[in-house]
């Protein structure tokens, strides 16, 4: 029986009212009385000296208030990188600088040059197409082998463009390399992880705003993490302490990632700000965000999966190059390494792992996390060389996984590769696909497709990800420069209804809905008694924000451990009213009870009892009803899922279509099914996107060859079907309070294996024998294939 | 994008002279031109809506032609021309996305001549008459390459006027992320003549296929291209399909429209 | 400045123009309807969506000056007299047909202009016409099941 209320019920949105009648606030909605618009210069090559830049008649144009350069930012910090990653000899990981705008060279199309500030933005962008610059053309160095190979520098102060060579676990290579040597059977693949935009429909937009009289300042910017912002630009970048700096993250239209890290143009508005003493704001063009908004993915890997004679998975060895684009962005380093290296285990037992990248700089956008982020990576080449083991083995695909599986008693399950998977049950949610997407009736429907001259494939694969990375001691040992745990301050008002602010912040995933859910259960209120303040760091603690599928599991955490200190201190309220032991007190469906007697105080009057304290024992309680907690989770969470895609080739033109995708996951405890549901829609459609469409493609020069939407495929409406959906089967997590793991980025991760092992598969019932094809399986390239 | 004036008349005379003036632009539906010119890609002077001309507007049937008003949005020739000319209809159809058959005229897409626009290959397969303020063009006449056409500087078209083929289709493949014709191909039959034009594929912009224009004129079915086939040289190479790719593709929507014509 | 008047959700406005200003700029700085989005610069992405004449036009495709007289209506006037959701408004929130938000406006403009040209559209119907608006969050799976109930809702009404 579905829940119509709290944990587990499918709340209706509240924030749709807002979003469904134009009352969102997303941050380009926000104009502060007089403020001036920047615009930056950008740079149109890919590599360059810069020789001189001359702004005099630029700065004579109408409107121009300032115009800035890199000179201008001389004195203040360049944008830090949150991670360090230590070399598998035992080196840091070389970190160049990375200016908010270019000083002397520029590293990548779009690379900042200058801004201008002026009365309009049309003004601004006039102004800055009358600077002078000059730049001497350098070679550009765009490919990653290149890159390593002594191409051209991108940062010459490094004297390489290699950031790290990462060996994990290093002390397992010659054992891995032992193993793989002296196999019954080793299945090689060499495969490219495409680079994608991450292209949230909303472009990043700051708005930098200083109020002289108490020397404050306040950014507001499309961000996930507005703490994190805070501290970065605050402490790293213009050295203006916390209390002197309010960064607000309003409605924020949709982020998978690039809306995590620090970019120039937010330093930029907040000092411009400071300095012109009026508001200034920047809004990206979509065209504009193709060449500063982080990019994702991007790895050039090779794998070989050693296998006995029983198909079981004896070692994995993995070497990989991890395009970092021309500067650290701020979590860059651990996406390849630490979000990647950890998960190459996937759902099975695979005793030998070791796994090597190679994280390079080259005159391109700079690559950072992207829905997934490393996950998705290390899934794509796991599946992809099982499916390619199988079909050389001659072992159906589903068995070949369900012989390899970490069983359901095996959990807890240590793996090689760092990982203590705490619950699972791999071969539920197969059952469970093999129900949902009708695998019985794959045969019949590929005679059907045939009938009409197309071929039909059927891909199946497994994911696993590790969600809510933690805990904070950990990641600090593995270089991470910021904890990781995240907080919940629960506000009780006076007449009981309830404000939570939270350092989680929504970019579309509902929480103002969800958060409330687990609240109102709680407390045994009604949920539209909850209100969520978040994104505001002038009304929330301090917290790490929402990325990799951590709000529910990290965030959620902190809440309940908050929401569990109200009921402590609520419980005394009631004793003292009652004149009764707290030990005694009882509390559910809102009221509290002395125990063993009918003796109760309702909720309303316990929290009235809080702000209005007469007769109250002062001495042992104190008044008000507040309390905040900070939670730093025991160990990831660890979702899972087996998918099957099923695609229609068109053998005249490589042309693939979607026919169903079936997703069976395993999200532990669930508190909104609909938002469940909705995130991992999202998350295929994503993943099929970067299967058949999605390619952010560099022409030598440096040049994004596909920087609009003209160019970059996007996916649309009819480009995929509608999805059948399932996560029934439910292993809780066994270290969080709520046994929750996190549904955000499932979808993205686990979909692109299916869709590429559908399109072999099909390829391969029509008589082609094609062992892989690398993403996006456009149908140029599908059809290349075929004609190879 | 750059400022400009920009005028409204109301009737083809007064857009005639407003165009006059050094650097005038004519805007149609301004689908593409308004995406160029906010990437600074163009800079007019000034613009001449023909939009509130009622003149230039509207479909119409009569002596075995289909005419079309150079401001008709690509919707309202889908509906109009269902009846007499379901190919064109069908065409008009699938440009774009609803938005901008809303906004998009067939005097705008076929002036602008971009390589991978539709109307263009219905125009020429059909044998379509281009009539500007000054003279009566024939589309044979008319396309002179990519983004290039006939008309002069100032010259406006006031209508295309098809001659309703026998059996017609337009096959488009759509390059995946503009949704523009990554090639598309338009097969017309009058009588015993059959007119092939291929829009999409190749770096000189639509084009004619006479090889296949002569083999279905002999026999219009499938069967009778067999063998045939474009070369590659001169088609366009870009991210998403390859000279030989788009010379396969053209071969493959030709024999498609002939089986769907 | 060139100055232009029009009607927008029922209501008579005008203001100062320049011949560049796109409709999406006069909706969004003049009459500070927020509710328009622009997500994109090639006329792709849809989250300009509003109904021109009673047509879907993409606002960021138009000049200012091209709505000259013309009957305007956006996301904001899409809600009933009394302030409460419209019937396809109501339909997405309940089947959760939108995430961020942001490519909602545009989407709900579509849907109601396909609504109004077919009443009962097929999903692949609904597919085909929505291929002008791009949604990130969705996986457009619950956007078209928001258009089918609306569409049911819609009809039952009639």
């Amino acid at each position: 029986m579905p829940k119509d209320f709290g944990i587990g019920a499918s709340t209706k949105r509240r924030e749709d009212a807002r979003f469904l009648t134009g009352n969102g606030q997303y941050t380009d909605d926000i104009n502060i009385h007089g403020q001036a618009y920047a615009h930056f210069l950008r740079s149109q090559v890919a590599h360059g000296k810069i020789s001189a830049v001359n702004v005099e008649a630029a700065a004579a144009m109408p409107g121009v208030i300032r115009i800035f350069t890199g000179a201008d930012f001389e004195g203040v910090g360049g944008l830090p990188c949150g991670w360090q990653v230590t070399d598998r000899h035992g080196e840091p990981m070389k970190e160049p600088g990375h200016p908010v705008l270019a000083q002397g060279k520029v590293r990548h199309v779009g690379d900042p040059i200058a801004a201008v500030v002026a009365e309009s933005a049309a003004e601004a962008r006039d102004a800055a197409e009358a600077i002078e610059v000059e730049i001497e053309e350098l070679p550009a160095v765009i490919d990653m082998k290149a890159a390593v190979e002594g191409g051209p520098l991108v940062h010459d102060d490094i004297g390489s463009n290699l950031c790290y060579d990462w060996g994990f676990i290093e002390d397992n290579r010659d054992e891995v390399d032992a193993a793989i040597r002296d196999a019954h059977h080793v299945t090689t693949l060499e495969l490219t992880n495409n680079r994608l935009v991450p292209n949230a429909m909303e472009p990043r937009v700051a708005v930098g705003d200083y109020n002289a009289a108490n020397d404050e300042s306040t950014l507001y910017t499309t961000s996930q993490n507005p703490h994190v912002i805070r501290l970065l630009m605050g402490a790293f970048v213009l050295a203006v302490p916390e209390h002197k700096l309010r960064v607000v993250a309003p409605d924020v239209g949709g982020g998978f990632g690039s809306k995590i890290f620090h970019y120039a143009e937010e330093a930029f508005c907040t000092l411009a700000a400071r300095q012109l003493r009026r508001a200034v704001k920047w809004t990206a063009s979509r065209s504009e965000a193709f060449v500063t908004d982080a990019h994702g993915r991007d790895h050039v890997t090779r794998i070989e999966l050693a296998l006995d004679d029983g198909g079981h998975f004896v070692a994995i060895r993995t070497s990989t190059l991890a395009n970092l684009g021309a500067y650290l962005s701020t979590f860059a380093p651990s996406i390849p390494t630490w979000l990647h290296g950890t998960l190459m285990a996937g759902n099975y037992r695979t005793p030998l792992i070791y796994v090597n990248v190679r994280a390079v700089f080259t005159n391109t956008v700079p690559v950072d996390a992207y829905r997934g982020a490393g996950r998705p990576e290390a899934t794509f080449q796991l599946e992809r060389v099982i499916d390619k083991a199988a079909r050389e083995l001659g072992i159906d695909p589903i068995e070949i996984r369900r012989r390899n599986f970490i069983a359901a008693e095996d959990f807890p399950y240590a793996t090689p590769v760092a990982l203590e998977y705490d619950t699972g049950n791999y071969h539920a949610t197969m059952d469970r696909l093999e129900e949902i997407a009708d695998l019985q009736g794959f045969e019949a429907r590929a005679e059907t497709s045939q009938a009409k001259g197309k071929l039909r494939g059927l891909g199946v694969n497994c994911y696993i990800e590790a969600c809510g990375i933690a805990p904070s001691n950990l990641v600090g040992q593995l270089g991470a420069r910021a904890g990781l745990y995240e907080s919940a301050t629960v506000r009780v008002n006076a007449t009981g209804s309830v404000t939570v602010m939270t350092g989680s912040h929504s970019h579309g995933q509902g929480h103002e809905t969800t958060f409330p859910q687990v609240v109102a259960d709680m407390l045994g209120i009604e949920e539209g008694q909850v209100n969520i303040l978040h994104g505001d760091t002038a009304n929330t603690p301090m917290g790490m924000g929402t990325y990799g599928s951590r709000s529910i599991a990290v965030g959620g955490a902190a809440m309940v451990r908050a929401t569990e200190k109200i009921i402590s201190k609520a419980k005394k309220i009631a004793a003292h009213l009652m004149e009764a032991s707290a030990e005694d007190i009882e509390f559910s469906e809102g009221a509290f009870k002395v125990a063993g007697t009918d003796k109760q105080v309702a909720w309303g009057d316990v929290c009235l009892a809080a702000y209005v304290p007469h007769n109250y024992p002062l001495a042992e309680l104190e008044p008000g009803l507040e309390e905040t907690a900070f939670y730093d989770p025991a160990n990831f969470t660890f979702p899972a899922g087996a998918y099957a895609c099923e695609v229609e080739l068109d053998p005249e033109t490589g042309k693939v279509d979607v026919c169903s995708f079936a997703a069976a996951d395993d999200f532990g405890n669930i508190i909104n099914p609909m938002i469940v549901d909705g995130q991992v829609h999202g998350g295929i459609a994503q993943g099929v996107g970067q299967a058949l469409l999605e390619n952010a493609v560099y022409d030598s020069d440096g040049q994004l060859l596909s920087g609009s939407y003209m160019d970059y495929a996007m996916p649309r409406a009819d480009d995929v079907p509608s999805f059948t959906v399932d996560h029934s089967c439910q292993t809780p997590c066994t270290h969080n309070p709520l046994g929750v793991k996190g549904c955000g980025e499932a979808g993205a991760i686990g979909s692109p294996p299916a869709v590429v092992n559908a399109v072999v598969d099909a390829l391969s019932r029509g008589g082609y024998e094609v062992a892989h094809i690398d993403m996006p399986l456009s149908p140029s390239r599908v059809w290349q294939a075929m004609n190879a | 994008m750059y400022d400009f004036e920009f005028e409204r008349p109301a009737t083809v005379a007064d857009a005639v002279a407003a165009l006059r003036t050094e650097g005038a632009q004519v805007l149609a539906g301004g689908q593409t031109i308004i995406p160029t010119m906010k990437n600074r890609l163009a800079q007019p002077v000034k613009l001449v809506s023909v939009g509130g001309i009622a003149d230039m507007s509207g479909v119409s049937v009569g002596d075995g032609c289909l005419t079309v008003g150079a401001a008709t949005c690509h919707a309202d020739v889908a509906a109009a021309a269902a009846g007499a000319y379901p190919a064109l209809a069908s065409l008009a159809a699938n440009i774009g996305d609803p938005a901008v058959r809303n906004r998009g005229t067939i005097g705008g897409s076929i002036a602008n001549d971009d390589p991978a626009s539709c109307y263009p290959a219905a125009v020429l397969a059909s044998g379509a008459d281009i009539i500007t303020d000054r003279r009566r063009l024939a589309a044979d006449d008319f396309f002179l390459g990519m983004f290039e056409t006939a008309l002069e500087e100032g010259e406006l078209i006031l209508e295309v006027s098809f001659p309703i083929p026998d059996a017609a289709s337009y096959q488009k493949f759509e390059q995946p992320a503009s949704r523009f014709a990554l090639v598309g191909a338009f097969v017309a039959r009058s009588g015993g003549l059959v007119r092939v034009a291929i829009t999409g594929a190749s770096d000189s912009g639509v084009f004619r296929w006479r090889e296949a224009e002569a083999a279905l004129s002999d026999d219009f079915s499938r069967s009778s291209l067999n063998g045939l086939a474009l070369s590659p040289e001169g088609m366009i190479s870009d991210i998403h399909g390859t000279p030989e790719y788009r010379a396969h593709l053209a071969g493959v929507l030709t024999a498609r429209a002939v089986e769907a014509a | 400045m060139p100055n232009v008047s029009m009607t927008v959700n029922g209501r008579n406005v005008s203001g100062e123009i320049e011949g560049r200003t796109l409709l999406s700029e006069f909706i969004r700085d003049t009459l500070q309807l927020t509710g328009t989005h622009v997500g994109c610069d090639t006329s792709q992405c849809g989250a300009c969506v509003v109904h021109a004449d009673g047509r879907a036009v993409k606002s960021c495709t138009m000049f200012a000056w091209e709505a000259e007289g013309a009957d305007i209506v956006s996301i904001e006037g899409m809600a009933n007299a009394d302030g409460s959701l419209g019937v396809i408004q109501q339909a997405f929130q309940d089947n959760h047909g939108l995430q961020c938000g942001f490519c909602t406006p545009g989407m709900v403009m579509s849907a109601a202009a396909l609504l109004q040209d077919n009443p009962d559209p097929s999903e692949a119907e609904i597919r085909d016409y929505l291929e002008g608006n791009i949604c990130r969050c969705t996986g457009y799976h619950n956007i078209v099941k928001a258009i089918q109930a609306a569409a049911g809702s819609l009809r039952a009404a009639a």
